[in-house]
This record gives C-alpha cells, sequence and structure tokens, in this order.
C-alpha cells in the first residue's frame, strides 16, 4: 500500500491571468524573480515552512490573483 | 539490392494515383472492406479500445502520445463525451490531413466512429479551418454518402473554427466550441479530460483517425507489421523544399529520413532538414541517416511532431529562415501570456539582426537567454515550440551564427526563402 505524503507548497503563475505588476518578485525574492519584460518567473521548488507566510502574502496580494500555492504531494 | 523502393500504403491505398478525386464510399469499401456494423454496440467498441491499445499507435498529432490513453476509463467513463475531430493543421508547413480528407474523407470518418463507439460518444465534431472550403465540402459529401447508406447512427456535424495557428491546439479547439474565443486554457494538470461548454470533449488528429479506421478492420497485430515495437506503424509526411511544391508520403516508422527525402523528390543533399513542424526541430545533414521514429529522432535532439520534413538547400541560410519562421510564431500568438506575447517578437528580431550580419557580440548571448528565460511559462505550449526550434537552429547551424555574431552575413540570407507560410504572413514578403 503506497502512502502519499505532503512534502510542501509549491507556488505557480497563471500566465493568462498575470499582468506583470510584480508585486510577488518584492514581496517573495526568494521564490519569484522578474523577466526584462517585468513578468514573474517563479521556481517551483516546495516552500519551506519558514518561508510559507511570506509565500501566502504574495499569493493574497497578487492584484490579478494570478498566484497559486499548490500542495505538493509524493508517493512513500 | 531491389532496384525499386516503394512506400508502404495502407491509409494512401487507392489515393496516389493520377486521378485526384475524392474516393466515394463504393470506392472506399472497395478499397478497405466494410467496417463492422457500428450501431451501438458496445462490445465493439470494447474491441475497438482494446486493438488500439494493443497496436501501440501514437497519436499523429505532434505530441505523439498513445492514442488509446486518451481513452482510459477513469477520464472518460462517466460522461459521453463529445469526439472532436482536429482537422484545423494549423502547420504551414503540413498538407497531410488535407490530403486524407480530400481524397478518403471516409477513412477519416470510420476511424472517429470507431473512437466514437470506444468512448461511447454522443457526437462527433468534425473540426475544419473557416479558410478551408474544400475540405468542408469533401466531408459534407462524404456525410451525405453515409446517410444515404445507413452508415451513421450518431450524430456528426462540421464546425469551422478560425483558421489560425494556434486554434488547432486542443483546448483552444474546445474553448472555440464551447463559445468562447478560441484561445488555449491555462491547464496546471493535463489529465483532467477537456471540456466543451459543460461536456467532456476528447480530440483527435485527423491521420490518428484514419489509423484507428485499420486498426478496427485488421487488428493489432497487422499494424504492428510496420514499424518499431515502440512505434508501430507507418505515419504520414509532408516534404517541402525541393522547389516543387509538398509532397505527402505514407513511410515505415524507423525509415531513414535520407530516404524520405529522396521518395519526396528532394535530390540534392540539404544542409539540413527541419522535422516535425514550426514548433519543430533542425537535424544536421551529417545525420540524415537516422531513422525516422520517435526515440531515434530524440537521441539526435529532433522530434516528429506531425510529419513535416523541410530539405534547407545549401544555398539558404538556416539562421534566416529560423528568423522567418520566429516572427511568423510570435505574429500567432493567442496574446494572452506575457512572455509569449512579448519574448517571441524580442527573439524573432534578435534572430533577424543576427541574419543580417550586423556586428553584434553579444547578439548569441542574447537569443539563448531569452531563448531560455521563455521556456516553459505560456499557459500553452506555443512558446516552447519556437524555443525548441530556436534552439535546434543555434545547435545546427552554430558555425553560421558565430560568423554572422562577427558581421559575416552569408548569401542565403537574401537566397530564396525554403520554409513555406500562409499568403500575407511572411514578413519577407510572399513568394513570387
Amino acid at each position: 500500500m503506497t502512502v502519499r505524503r505532503r512534502i510542501g507548497l509549491s507556488l505557480r503563475v497563471d500566465p493568462v491571468a498575470c499582468d506583470a505588476y510584480g508585486y510577488c518578485a518584492e514581496l517573495f525574492p526568494e521564490r519569484v524573480t522578474v523577466d526584462e519584460w517585468g513578468y514573474p518567473i517563479v521556481d517551483g521548488t516546495p516552500v519551506e515552512p519558514e518561508l510559507a507566510d511570506l509565500a501566502a502574502r504574495a499569493v493574497a496580494d497578487c492584484p490579478r490573483r494570478a498566484l497559486r500555492l499548490y500542495e505538493v504531494v509524493v508517493d512513500g | 539490392m531491389t532496384a525499386t523502393v516503394t512506400t508502404p500504403e495502407r491509409v494512401l491505398v487507392g489515393v496516389r494515383g493520377e486521378d485526384e478525386s475524392s474516393m466515394d464510399l463504393d470506392r472506399h469499401l472497395a478499397a478497405h472492406g466494410p467496417l463492422v456494423a457500428p450501431d451501438g454496440d458496445a462490445r465493439w467498441g470494447a474491441w475497438v479500445h482494446r486493438a488500439v491499445a494493443e497496436s501501440g499507435l501514437l497519436g499523429r498529432g505532434g505530441a505523439g502520445f498513445p492514442s488509446a490513453g486518451k481513452w482510459e476509463a477513469g477520464r472518460m467513463a462517466s460522461r459521453r463525451p463529445v469526439l472532436v475531430v482536429n482537422a484545423l493543421e494549423g502547420e504551414p508547413a503540413s498538407a497531410k490531413d488535407r490530403v486524407l480528407l480530400l481524397r478518403c474523407p471516409h477513412l477519416v470518418l470510420d476511424g472517429a466512429e470507431a473512437v466514437a463507439a470506444a468512448v461511447r460518444a454522443s457526437e462527433i465534431l468534425l473540426c475544419v479551418p473557416d479558410h478551408s472550403w474544400a475540405v468542408a465540402a469533401s466531408l459534407e459529401a462524404a456525410l451525405t454518402e453515409r446517410r444515404r447508406a445507413g452508415l451513421s447512427g450518431r450524430r456528426v456535424a462540421v464546425r469551422r473554427p478560425p483558421g489560425r495557428y494556434v486554434t488547432g491546439e486542443e483546448s483552444a479547439l474546445t474553448d472555440w466550441l464551447g463559445g468562447g474565443p478560441g484561445r488555449p486554457m491555462m491547464r496546471m494538470d493535463k489529465s483532467v479530460p477537456l471540456r466543451m461548454a459543460r461536456r467532456a470533449a476528447l480530440v483527435h488528429n485527423v491521420e490518428t483517425l484514419a489509423h484507428v479506421a485499420l486498426i478496427a478492420r485488421r487488428g493489432p497485430e497487422w499494424f504492428r507489421q510496420l514499424g518499431t515495437p515502440d512505434a508501430p506503424g507507418s505515419t504520414l509526411v509532408t516534404v517541402t523544399g525541393a522547389g516543387s511544391g509538398p509532397v505527402v508520403l505514407e513511410v515505415e516508422l524507423g525509415t531513414p529520413v535520407s530516404q524520405i527525402l529522396r521518395w519526396g523528390r528532394f535530390e540534392d543533399p540539404p544542409s539540413a532538414v527541419l522535422l516535425g513542424g514550426y514548433g519543430g526541430t533542425w537535424l544536421e545533414g551529417s545525420r540524415l541517416d537516422t531513422p525516422y521514429a520517435p526515440a531515434p529522432l530524440a537521441s539526435v535532439g529532433a522530434t516528429m511532431g506531425v510529419g513535416v520534413v523541410v530539405g534547407l538547400p545549401a544555398t539558404s541560410c538556416g539562421i534566416a529562415e529560423t528568423a522567418r519562421i520566429a516572427r511568423y510564431l510570435a505574429g500567432e500568438s493567442a496574446g494572452q501570456c506575457g512572455p509569449c506575447v512579448f519574448g517571441l517578437p524580442a527573439i524573432a528580431g534578435d534572430l533577424e539582426l543576427l541574419s543580417s550580419g550586423r556586428p553584434d557580440p553579444s547578439a548569441l548571448e542574447r537569443v539563448a537567454g531569452r531563448t531560455s528565460a521563455v521556456d516553459g511559462r505560456g499557459a500553452c505550449r506555443h512558446p516552447d515550440g519556437l524555443t525548441r526550434l530556436v534552439r535546434s537552429a543555434l545547435r545546427v547551424f552554430a558555425a553560421d551564427a558565430s560568423s554572422h555574431a562577427l558581421g559575416r552575413p552569408c548569401s542565403g540570407h537574401i537566397s530564396p526563402t525554403v520554409l513555406p507560410l500562409p499568403p500575407g504572413s511572411d514578413p519577407r514578403g510572399d513568394a513570387s
């Protein structure tokens, strides 16, 4: 029997919704940088628990609601 | 040694002769025999499902995903889905789907009926681009014949979405069918079935269905008699670049690329070959002995895509040709995602400057940086197609690219263009 284990949260951007306000990169530079046109480049590696509040703040403050946190789940 | 080599004839049986007319129902039945009566026979649908799964058929719409994998129970069983036949064929260098629909529409319709039985589809929608009047007429005529012959019990209709490059992307197509603007959807999880308004939709490419029609008649063992264990069967390719128009051929998977070029009437050795489509890859002229199948092509960084094979004459510039395609693809963006809207024109501009031979030592670094910056950041795979093409161009034409960046253009950037583009969309003007 496999056990599904939650290993953390991962940040993703919906590129259709995103309008390059850039708040996310200011609020959460640990995972978000911007390209030369101002659009976010999101590092999708799991967010450490100590950074979870920052990630949640970046998600909540996006004017376009384009940023989302997903649970990363693995078998084992 | 054999004196004459011929391409296999499976889906193209009876359609390669001088006669360019469409095969009517009588000729179709004479060539292929009847399909087992498909009227609501659930056991027949289950048999088709098993046969196609065992045949190992890979979808011919570009992604090369196992066709029956799209039908798996968990994803489709809960409702009666709509079967969407994707005949958009937005690739400018591809003509295979058009040839199938013009010359043997009944084979494609048989395949659609077989898939519809396998997934218990309530309805079949044949999606033909708005500018393809001849294809729509061919399908309508075939549907009329089938109705008269009492062949189709299911609802089948022709729909005419806008014939833009990106409309052929399956989520853009189902968006349009559901009353939306026809733009790709952001899909975080691709295993969730597509929706057309509130109904589940299954999308298949035209050529895939032609193979299904034959597997439904002859079984999986027959299908596997050609091709490789990983990629069984035959496949259609569109060969361009020989000076004459595109040639559509049926070839066995695993045939060397060089042989496909010869069958496509491309006589002089090309300096490189574009494979897959405009979101595909360049293959070096020194690697044309590579078998045409997904695994061997992947090992040399190439892809089969939608079966496009364009030979680049030695007098042409691969960087200049790639720049034309990049500009075209930039213009075909659905305009939804920033990295695509801004990144693609920037990359096209970089390649145009590079091919002009204006000295710019940082040009190569800049285009490579932008290419990786854009990669994977759209809602759909449109930008990824361009980055795949540009990366392969920078690898295959590396010597030319460095020499152009140092201020040495080649004559190729003013020689006649090779890669075909739709009328009105060639940045260097329409070819005469």
